[in-house]
């Protein structure tokens, strides 16, 4: 992947981002922040390529280490999220 | 079909899902899918990067996946709702730091490879200065929470601040000049934790969901600058995809305080630019204060009854006592309303989840802009918790330090009951000129306690 395709890519990411996400009502707003970022865990997969590829101890106690802590985010992130948004959802039924 | 395609396509699906994911969390209806589709992406992610030639030993990555769901899961679980705006400051400090170790590590690589370049060493530069600013920020963040910090900066810190800044970009300058230097990178991450730490030390309470909604933009924006060391589009994607929407939050945040970002982080909290003034020419003797028997008295009376929570409703944890209170006025007909402030609270949305882990339906929380037309109908509000969201002097003062912030109209409402420990201000620091307005009653006390007292005073009406 050259530098150019990286750029455009980043850019057009962030636009999209800017588009998807303009009118949050404000119970989402919590949900939505633990959501996105238990989608920037995603540097979870450079971390397993890191701790599992062996290079250097020291690269892969860093790939190790990146792996647990990503873990801990995208798992935690995505269960406390969906754990919000079943109470949401609990209301709504007992609440018709 | 080689496996560097069947990764390259995984990552493609797992691109569309997080993106739809995002999207569905935006609405109420669709948000709990929208979730599930950004877990689905996740997975399927790991799962073809496990196929990765390059990854010879799994039984190390078993062991970290493990340990961190099992972390991740049991916080995930055991968390109070009270404590929710804690836990998502750490699981967004811990993304941060994983994109530093990532990015180190993979230019440590690199140099050993003698692959290393410029273009990579700027981006390695970006990833362990953003990424170590999000991670020493959050965990500051996390404690200051936790409200087990006490510690808020010290003086010449904004001069600190600035030079730290200067000594890490120029570090970034020599890290891409001299790519071979591991030292510079090693220097930089130092400079990124110590101005993560003195960038946030001083940011006060009622700032807070301005900073909690920058970090998540920051850890973002850390995975994004990762997914260029390590020529990976997926990681560039979502890392994108994340920082606007916490940019987005952010924007929503600063707008609802009236503050610009850099007034934030720059700047000293409004109590400190005002100084102590003397309160005692806004209130006189003109503060009224009630018992719990006189509000259950006037909400006999009412038809339309609006709440106001505020932080301190979290820290009294009022919420499950505010909900019988709810419950008990709509046994007798009337209509209860909540008018939420988008910044009440320490983090974006605070308000909406602790009412919501209370059983209160979402369809009675209206939002700043639905809830202000109705004060004039409204015959008995009822603040807790909540001081600088409905200073009128944001309004009407125009020298106020809070002037033009956009504020919740209580004080159109027939009668206005403010339930607070005392009269001391907010964090603004400033007086609030609603406790000595004619319609407005001081019920001091504990917030819980307080409804507690008034829901029993009800009964015996």
């Amino acid at each position: 992947m050259t530098l150019l395709i990286a750029l455009t890519l980043f850019v057009l990411a962030v636009f999209l981002g800017l588009e998807l996400i303009t009118k949050v009502p404000a119970m989402l707003h919590t949900p939505l922040m633990s959501g996105s970022n238990a989608v920037s865990g995603i540097t979870l997969i450079g971390a397993l390529v890191s701790a599992g590829s062996d290079h250097t101890m020291l690269t892969t106690t860093l790939g190790f280490v990146a792996v647990m802590l990503a873990t801990i985010n995208v798992v935690g992130g995505f269960l406390v999220t969906n754990r919000m948004l079943t109470m949401f959802a609990g209301r709504k039924k007992r609440r018709p | 079909m080689t496996t560097p395609d069947i990764i390259s396509i995984g990552y493609l699906i797992a691109a569309v899902l997080f993106i739809l994911g995002l999207k569905g969390l935006g609405r109420p209806r669709t948000a709990p899918r929208g979730n599930l589709m950004g877990a689905s992406g996740m997975l399927l992610a790991v799962l073809v990067t496990m196929l990765d030639q390059a990854i010879i030993s799994y039984l190390a990555l078993a062991v970290a996946l493990v340990i961190g769901s099992v972390v991740g899961a049991l916080l995930a679980v055991k968390v109070k709702m009270t404590s929710m705006p804690e836990l998502v400051a750490l699981f967004n400090g811990f993304g941060g730091g994983a994109s530093v170790l990532v990015a180190v590590a993979s230019f440590i690589e690199a140099i050993e490879l003698g692959r290393a370049d410029n273009q990579l060493a700027i981006a390695a530069a970006a990833t362990a200065l953003i990424g170590a600013v999000t991670f020493t920020g959050s965990v500051i963040a996390f404690f200051k929470l936790q409200e087990s910090l006490e510690w808020s900066g010290f003086t010449g810190l904004p001069l600190a601040r600035a030079m730290v800044m200067v000594v890490a970009l120029l570090l970034v300058v020599m890290v891409a000049l001299q790519p071979d230097t591991r030292a510079w990178l090693w220097a930089l991450v130092a400079a990124g934790l110590i101005l993560g730490v003195i960038s946030t030390v001083a940011i006060g309470g009622a700032d807070m969901p301005v900073v909690i909604a920058l970090l998540n933009a920051f850890s973002g924006v850390a995975a994004s600058t990762t997914g260029f060391v390590l020529d990976n589009p997926l990681l560039i994607i979502a890392g994108s995809l994340v920082g606007a929407s916490g940019l987005i939050l952010t924007q929503i945040m600063c707008k609802a305080m009236n503050r610009s970002i850099f007034e934030v982080i720059f700047s000293e909290t409004p109590a400190a630019a005002t100084g102590g003034r003397d309160d005692s020419d806004v209130y006189g003797d003109r503060v009224t204060s009630t018992s719990a028997e006189e509000v259950a008295m006037l909400l006999e009376v009412a038809d339309r009854v609006v709440i106001v929570p505020g932080y301190g409703l979290a820290v009294a944890q009022a919420q499950h006592a505010v909900r019988d209170l709810m419950t008990s006025l709509e046994a007798s007909g009337k209509e209860v309303m909540f008018g939420i402030h988008p910044v009440a609270g320490r983090m974006p949305g605070h308000m909406n989840v602790l009412l919501a882990e209370a059983e209160i339906g979402y369809e009675h929380l209206l939002d700043m802009d639905q809830i202000n037309p109705t004060f004039s109908e409204t015959d008995v509000t009822i603040v807790i918790g909540a001081n600088d969201v409905v200073n009128p002097a944001a309004r009407n003062d125009p020298s106020s330090p809070i002037a033009g912030m956009p504020i919740l109209d209580v004080d159109e409402s027939r009668t206005v009951v403010v339930i607070k420990r005392s009269l001391s201000p907010g964090f603004a620091g400033i007086a609030n000129p609603l406790f000595a307005a004619d319609n407005a009653l001081m019920l001091f006390g504990d917030g819980k306690q307080a409804v507690i007292d008034i829901a029993a005073a009800l009964v015996t009406v």
